[in-house]
């Protein structure tokens, strides 16, 4: 069967592209976040996965409010980047496997997940840069992607608790496949940060760090909060931790981190980066 | 019920949803650079393309980010057409609070160490 290494969090803001192509990363500002990235580097090294399952937020790249599905996943055998309004250099096409994606939209609906299927997908900084982060020396990124994008941009946004119960979905239809194919975990997203309105440059230093904490040891914790509450707690934007709760829920059991980085700012927001495992 | 207000914080909601459609629709179309350079070489003309309210394209004559969202605009968009406007989130941070880009790039750094 299937079996799941590990999970990724990270945040995503466009600035990153925007590091990455002038090469900056380890410039005083940036360095901090990027370093976060070592341990990852030599923990991919060492367990080489196949496919990285994203649970990421389109930022008007894809979708326009002519349709917001809540949940949409890609099922093509590839995913383009492109232009998202700033001519940052785009990534190269990232690899899809449309059986498989498929095989986790039919979990998913068995299980009362109504998803949308997106058969053309194209994919933004939230999904393109945590994966470029994960594998900077590649030119293209070496493992089976598969994009699943949760609305964060018109309201109501599906609560912390109905993105966890889907992540956890999502785990279990991934070890249920019949396959030796080892697969990567990815939510990227938050954490506190408001970009619009009076609120604009909220952060929420404590939240964060307890958020974080509860991603080992009780990763159901910020499902207690409403999405309002949430907002409250992590600004506008901040509520793409909903990202890490659905990837955590996938991961599922018990777990050890094994690297955590947390720095403000990167861009407006509060950088967290964190790789859990499996205790066993 | 509905929720407490949170300073500052208009939710994107189907009401703002509605009321934005066309902004919003036409900072969504500068994701192309083409697009990016017909707004440049004749806003009105590109604004009526688009069918943007009065309010809406006062809004955008007059940059100001706290109008563009008081008439739907939704931040994801209008980043875009902040790009356009060589404004970073940083900017609009700045623009939207009232403060100086260096003093808001300064409360940012602050809470890093809060």
């Amino acid at each position: 069967m299937a079996q799941i290494l590990g999970m990724v969090t990270s945040s995503h803001v466009p600035s990153i592209g925007n590091a990455i192509a002038k090469n900056i990363q380890q410039n005083e500002y940036w360095g901090p976040f990027f370093d976060g990235f070592k341990p990852i580097h030599l923990w991919l090294k060492e367990h080489k996965p196949d496919v990285a399952v994203v649970f990421y937020n389109d930022h008007g790249l894809n979708f326009f409010l002519d349709n917001i599905p809540t949940f949409a996943l890609g099922a093509d055998h590839q995913y383009l980047n492109e232009d998202e309004g700033w001519g940052i250099p785009t990534l190269p096409a990232f690899k899809g496997d449309a059986n498989l994606s498929w095989s986790i939209i039919e979990g998913l609906v068995q299980r009362d997940f109504d998803v949308a299927s997106c058969q053309k997908m194209k994919v933004d900084h939230a999904f393109t840069l945590p994966l470029k982060l994960l594998w900077p020396d590649e030119a293209s990124c070496p493992v089976i992607t598969i994009p699943i994008c949760i609305n964060t941009v018109q309201f109501p946004l599906p609560s912390a608790s109905r993105c966890y119960q889907l992540g956890k979905a999502v785990g279990e239809i991934i070890q249920s496949i019949d396959s030796d194919l080892k697969f990567l975990i990815l939510g990227t997203g938050g954490l506190s940060h408001q970009l619009d309105g009076q609120r604009a440059g909220f952060i929420n230093r404590k939240f964060d760090q307890e958020f974080m904490q509860s991603m080992v040891t009780h990763p159901a914790w910020a499902t207690q909060f409403t999405n309002h509450q949430l907002i409250e707690h992590v600004g506008t934007q901040g509520i793409e931790l909903i990202m890490w709760l659905a990837a955590r829920a996938a991961l599922g059991g018990e777990v050890k981190c094994v690297s955590s980085t947390y720095h403000v700012p990167i861009s407006n927001t509060a950088g967290g980066i964190m790789l859990l495992e499996h205790l066993n | 019920m509905r929720p407490k207000e949170i300073f500052g914080t208009t939710l994107f909601d189907g009401g703002q949803a509605q009321k934005g459609y066309p902004l919003n629709k036409m900072c969504f179309s500068f994701n192309a650079l083409d697009n990016r350079q017909d707004f440049k070489s004749d806003e009105a003309k590109y604004m009526k393309r688009f069918e943007l309210t009065a309010a809406q394209a006062q809004a955008v004559r007059s940059r100001n980010i706290l109008a563009l969202l008081e008439q739907g605009g939704n931040i994801y968009y209008l980043a875009k057409f902040a790009g356009i406007l060589g404004l970073d989130v940083q900017d609009l941070g700045a623009l939207q609070t009232g403060m100086t880009r260096e003093a808001f790039c300064s409360k940012l750094l602050a809470a890093g160490k809060a």
